[in-house]
C-alpha cells in the first residue's frame, strides 16, 4: 500500500480541480461593447426614461443585442466596437446632460456562473486601454490656505471679545497678532486656549505680542485632510466623467492614482480632473468711479474685476454665495438659446442670497467664474509649480425679483463650457490644487494587440514544453503535462476569484510559470530514475523519489517566492500584476506538481505488481 | 542522456577565472556604456503612435524639428508602422500638455492621422521614486535571500549563492549594456525574477550536496560536490530547457513591449544555469566549507556504528 491516497486526498485534488475550472471559466466568455447610461443625479432612471433611450437607438438604425435595465442603470450591448462608440456620441448628443453615457466592455458570463459569484479576470489599461494618471496633492498649498483661515479666524475672534489690534499678519511662518496695548494679553491667550487649539503659541520679547504656528499635528491632518477630501472630489468628477470601474486609490502620502478604463479623450480628463472652478456671485458697486479705481484709487469696499469683453468692473468686496454652498447644478439654455447653468442652492446659501436679492431689487449682480491652473514647468532642472488664479466676471445682470434656491446663470462661452461648468460645481472643489506627475495612456487597439500576443506567446510556449515533456519522460511527462494545465486553470481561477489586475507583465508571469512549474515535477522524475538506478523496485523508486524531492522543491521554491514577494512590494502598476501572477503560480504548482501528479501515479501504478515505469 | 562523471569542480579554476574575467568585462561595459534609461526612471514623455503605411521617420523628424521639439527622438517600434517618440522633460514647457502638442505638430501636414496606441508621461520626482524602488526590491531581495539560506542551509552556502547570482545578474547587464537595449520597470522585472530562478536552479544543487555531505561519509568535500552537481546536472539542464522554451515563445511573439524582458530572462537562465554548475559550489568550496559544517549532531554511540 505504498502508493496509495486515501479517498479523502483523491476527493479534495478533484474538488479543487472542480473549482479551480469553475471559477475559471467565466474568461472563456468575452465582453459585450456596451453602453451604460446611468442619472448625473442622485435620482434613479426609470422605465420610462430607459424606453426612450432604446427608441432613440433603434430609430437611429442600429442593432441592439442585448438591453438590460436593472437598478436604475441601462445597459446596452452591441455586436461592435464601432456601434458602441457611435451610439455613445449619438447618445451625448441627443440626451441632455441628466443622463451620464458611459463606454463599457460588459462581460457575456452566463447567469449560473455569475450566481457563484464568478467574474472573469480584471484586465489591467494596458490590456483594455485606458488612461492611468498619478496626481500628486500641493501639500504646501493645503496648508498655506489653512494659515489663511486661521489668520481670519484670529482677526474675527479679536473683533468679537473686542480686543484692540493694530495688526493680525502672517510673516516667517507665524501668524503675527499686535495688539495696542499689552494689557489686552492675557484676555488674548484666554480665547486663543479656548478656541485656538492648533495653535502654537509664542510670546516674543514684544510684549504687545503673540505669534501663532500651526500645531505638528494640526499640519498633518490638514494634509491628511487634503489627500481624503481630494479624493472624494476626484471620485464625483470622474462619476460625472461617464467611466465604468474607475480605480481611485491613494498612493504613498500626497499622491493620488486614478484609472481610467476605456477614456480616450485624455485632454477632457485631464481638464475634469485637474481644475478647480467655481462661482462667486458679488453686488455690483455701482456708487463709485471705475475709472478712478483703474487709475489706482480702489475703493475700500470693492475690488477691481474684468468683464469678458475686457471693460473693468468694480464689485462688492464681500461674497454673496460661494461654489461650496451649490449643491447641484445642470447645464441647459435659456429662453434666448444661450448656454446656461442651472444653479441650487443649500438652506445657508438660499437664505442669503434671498434676503440680499430682497434688499438689492433693480440692482446689478455679477458671477464671478474662478478657475486655478496649475502649471508645472522645468526651470534649470528644478520642478517649479506656476499656479495661476484666474478670476472673470461672465455675468452681470440686475435682479429682477426675489430668488434664493433656484436659479440661472448665463454668460458662458459654449455649451461645452456650462457642461464642465455644472458638472465641476456639481463634484465639489478641490481641496489642494493637484498636479498629474504621471500619465499612461493605452488605446484600445494596442491593448487588443497585447492580449493577442500575449495569449499567442502562452499557447505555443504551453505546447512545446508540452511536447517536451511528453517526449522526455512519456507517460510520467503526459501526467506532468496534465498537472501543468491543472496549474495554469488554478491560476486563473486565483487570478478571477482575487480580481486581481492582469497586466501584460502579467501574463508574461503565467507564461514563465508554465516553463518553471514543470521543475518540480523534473526533480521528481529525475529523483525517481535515480532510484530505480540504484536498483529499487518502481514502487519504492516511486516512494522515495517524491519523498527526498520534497524538501529540495520546498526550498528551491521558497527562495523563488521570497523574490516574488519583494518585487511585490516594491513593483508598481504592471509589475505588481507580474509579481501577483509568479506568486500565484509558485504556490499552485508546487500544489499540482506534487500531489495532483501524485494522485495519477497512484492511480495508474499504485497498488499493483509493475515490472517497468514508462518514465 | 547526459554522462554523469564530468569533474566540475577538479576543473574549477577555469570556470572561476573565465567567470571572473566576464563580471570585470560585464561590469566595465556598464561603466563605460552605462544603461539606455527609460521614461520610467528618467522621467519624460513617450508617445507611440500607429499608421496604416509604412511611415517616414524622416519628414516626422523634420516636422517635430521645425515645431520646436527639436530634441525629439522618432523611430520605428516593432514594425515600420509603428513609430515611438520620446521627449526628454523639458524646461519651460508644461510637461502635461506636451502630448497633445506633438501630436498637434505631427498631424497638421500629415495625409494620413496618427492613431495612438499609448502615451506614457512620467514626472522627473516620479521616475526617481520608480529608481528608488526598484534598487530597494534587489538589495531587500538580496538580503531576505542571505538570512534565509544561512538559516536553512549555512553561511558558506549563503554568501556561494548569491555570489553566484549576482555573477548572473552582472553579466546579463553588460550585455543588456553593450546591446544597447532600454531599461525599463519591465527589464527590472526580469532582473528581478532572474535572481529568483538563478537561486532556484543553486538552491537545488546545494541541497543535494547537503544530502550527500551526510549520506556519503567517506568521501572529500570535493569529491561529494562532484557527485551532487552530475545527478542533479540532468535535472538543472531539463528544467532550464523548459523555461528557454516559452521565453523563446514569448521573445519572438510576445510583441515590443515584452521583448526586451524576455531577452533579460533568456540571458539570464542560461548563466544561471551556467552558474549553479561551475560557479556556485566552488565559490562555497573557496569559502572552505566543510561536511562538518552540515553535520547533524550525531547520537552518542552513533558513530560506533559505522566503524568496519
Amino acid at each position: 500500500m505504498q502508493n496509495h491516497f486515501p479517498l479523502w486526498k483523491n476527493l479534495l485534488v478533484l474538488i479543487i480541480f472542480a473549482v479551480g475550472i469553475i471559477y475559471a471559466l467565466p474568461n472563456l466568455y468575452g465582453d459585450d461593447p456596451s453602453v451604460q447610461v446611468s442619472s448625473t443625479h442622485p435620482t434613479k432612471l426609470v422605465q420610462e426614461q430607459a424606453n426612450q433611450i432604446e427608441t432613440v437607438i433603434k430609430t437611429a438604425g442600429f442593432n441592439i443585442k442585448a438591453f438590460e435595465f436593472k437598478d436604475g442603470h441601462i445597459l446596452a450591448r452591441f455586436n461592435s466596437a464601432d456601434d458602441q462608440l457611435k451610439v455613445a456620441d449619438l447618445l451625448r448628443d441627443k440626451m441632455s446632460d441628466d443622463y451620464n453615457i458611459a463606454l463599457n466592455l460588459a462581460p457575456t458570463t452566463p447567469a449560473w456562473l455569475r450566481s457563484l459569484g464568478a467574474d472573469a479576470m480584471y484586465l489591467g489599461l494596458d490590456l483594455r486601454g485606458g488612461v492611468h494618471f498619478l496626481l500628486e496633492v500641493d501639500m504646501d498649498a493645503a496648508v498655506k490656505q489653512a494659515e489663511d483661515r486661521y489668520n481670519d479666524d484670529v482677526r474675527l475672534a479679536l473683533r468679537n471679545e473686542k480686543l484692540r489690534y493694530q495688526s493680525v499678519s502672517k510673516d516667517d511662518g507665524f501668524i503675527k497678532v499686535k495688539l495696542n496695548s499689552a494689557d489686552d494679553k492675557p484676555a488674548l491667550l484666554k480665547v486663543l486656549g479656548k478656541d485656538f487649539r492648533a495653535l502654537e503659541v509664542t510670546e516674543p520679547k514684544e510684549q504687545d505680542q503673540v505669534w501663532l504656528k500651526l500645531s505638528e499635528k494640526e499640519v498633518r491632518d490638514i494634509k491628511k485632510f487634503a489627500v481624503a477630501q481630494n479624493m472624494t472630489t476626484l471620485r464625483n468628477r470622474v462619476n460625472e466623467l461617464g467611466v465604468a470601474e474607475p480605480v481611485i486609490q491613494q498612493q504613498g502620502e500626497n499622491r493620488i492614482m486614478v484609472q481610467l478604463p476605456g477614456v480616450q479623450d485624455t485632454n477632457r480628463a485631464k481638464e475634469i480632473l485637474g481644475t478647480t472652478a467655481t462661482l462667486e456671485y458679488r453686488l455690483v458697486d455701482v456708487e463709485h468711479d471705475v475709472q478712478k479705481a483703474v487709475e489706482g484709487h480702489v475703493p475700500v469696499g470693492s475690488r477691481l474685476y474684468t468683464e469678458r469683453n475686457g471693460n473693468p468692473i468694480l464689485l462688492d468686496r464681500r461674497v454673496i454665495v460661494t461654489g461650496d454652498q451649490i449643491v447641484d447644478s445642470s447645464s441647459g439654455v435659456d429662453q434666448d438659446g444661450r448656454p446656461s447653468v442651472n444653479i441650487s442652492l443649500n438652506g445657508v446659501g438660499a437664505a442669503k442670497m434671498g434676503k440680499l436679492t430682497q434688499a438689492n431689487i433693480g440692482k446689478p449682480m455679477a458671477v464671478v467664474f474662478i478657475e486655478y491652473k496649475v502649471e508645472t514647468k522645468l526651470v534649470n532642472g528644478q520642478k517649479v509649480r506656476h499656479k495661476q488664479k484666474v478670476e472673470k466676471v461672465i455675468n452681470v445682470a440686475t435682479i429682477q425679483g426675489v430668488f434664493s434656491h433656484r436659479f440661472q446663470t448665463t454668460g458662458l462661452d459654449s455649451p461645452q463650457e456650462a457642461r464642465n461648468l455644472s458638472l465641476l460645481l456639481r463634484a465639489g472643489a478641490l481641496a489642494a490644487p493637484v498636479d498629474i506627475v504621471e500619465e499612461r495612456t493605452v488605446g484600445p487597439s494596442l491593448g487588443q494587440d497585447n492580449i493577442d500576443k500575449g495569449m499567442l506567446s502562452f499557447m505555443v510556449g504551453f505546447a512545446l514544453v508540452v511536447l517536451f515533456m511528453a517526449v522526455y519522460y512519456r507517460l510520467f511527462g503526459m501526467i506532468a503535462n496534465f498537472a501543468l494545465a491543472f496549474n495554469v486553470v488554478i491560476v486563473v481561477a486565483i487570478l478571477s476569484m482575487l480580481q486581481a489586475t492582469l497586466t501584460l507583465p502579467g501574463i508574461a508571469g503565467i507564461i514563465l510559470t508554465v516553463g518553471m512549474s514543470v521543475d518540480a515535477n523534473v526533480l521528481i522524475f529525475e529523483r525517481i530514475k535515480e532510484e530505480l538506478k540504484n536498483g529499487n523496485t518502481p514502487q519504492s523508486a516511486i516512494f522515495i523519489g517524491y519523498e527526498k524531492a520534497f524538501a529540495t522543491i520546498l526550498d528551491s521554491h521558497f527562495t523563488n517566492l521570497v523574490v516574488a514577494v519583494v518585487l511585490f512590494a516594491y513593483g508598481t502598476g504592471s509589475v505588481k500584476g507580474f509579481a501577483v501572477t509568479l506568486i500565484i503560480g509558485i504556490l499552485s504548482s508546487m500544489f499540482t506538481a506534487i500531489t495532483g501528479t501524485r494522485m495519477v501515479i497512484n492511480w495508474i501504478y499504485g497498488n499493483r505488481r509493475v515490472e517497468k515505469l514508462s518514465i | 542522456m547526459f554522462k554523469k562523471d564530468i569533474n566540475f569542480i577538479g576543473n574549477r579554476n577555469i570556470a572561476l577565472m573565465f567567470s571572473a574575467v566576464l563580471t570585470i568585462f560585464s561590469i566595465v561595459a556598464i561603466a563605460v556604456h552605462g544603461f539606455q534609461m527609460g521614461i520610467d526612471f528618467t522621467g519624460g514623455t513617450l508617445i507611440e503612435v500607429g499608421y496604416q503605411k509604412p511611415a517616414d521617420l524622416t519628414v516626422l523628424r523634420n516636422t517635430l524639428d521645425a515645431e520646436g521639439f527639436s530634441d525629439a527622438t522618432v523611430q520605428n517600434f516593432g514594425t515600420t508602422k509603428d513609430v515611438l517618440i520620446r521627449l526628454k522633460p523639458q524646461e519651460g514647457v508644461s510637461s502635461v500638455e506636451l502630448s497633445s502638442k506633438v501630436l498637434e505638430a505631427i498631424n497638421k501636414n500629415a495625409a494620413e492621422p496618427a492613431s495612438v496606441r499609448r502615451v506614457e508621461f512620467v514626472g522627473p520626482q516620479v521616475g526617481d521614486d520608480l529608481a528608488e524602488d526598484g534598487f530597494l526590491a534587489l538589495l531587500y531581495s538580496t538580503i531576505c535571500i542571505l538570512i534565509y539560506i544561512a538559516w536553512r542551509f549555512e553561511w558558506k552556502f549563503s554568501v556561494g549563492a548569491i555570489i553566484a547570482t549576482l555573477h548572473d545578474v552582472i553579466v546579463t547587464l553588460g550585455l543588456f549594456s553593450i546591446l544597447g537595449l532600454e531599461f525599463d520597470l519591465t527589464v527590472l522585472a526580469a532582473v528581478l525574477a532572474l535572481i529568483g530562478y538563478s537561486l532556484n536552479d543553486t538552491i537545488v544543487v546545494y541541497d543535494r550536496i547537503r544530502e550527500n555531505f551526510r549520506a556519503l561519509r567517506n568521501k572529500s568535500t570535493e569529491e561529494i560536490m562532484n557527485i551532487s552537481v552530475n545527478v542533479t546536472l540532468s535535472r538543472t539542464i531539463m528544467t532550464s530547457l523548459t523555461v528557454l522554451l516559452v521565453l523563446v515563445s514569448l521573445f519572438f511573439l510576445g510583441g515590443e513591449v515584452i521583448h526586451n524582458f524576455a531577452i533579460v530572462l533568456l540571458f539570464g537562465v542560461f548563466f544561471g544555469t551556467y552558474s549553479s554548475i561551475f560557479i556556485a559550489s566552488p565559490v562555497a568550496l573557496l569559502l572552505g566549507l566543510s561536511p562538518e559544517d552540515l553535520m547533524i549532531p550525531v547520537k552518542e554511540g552513533a558513530e560506533l556504528d559505522n566503524r568496519p
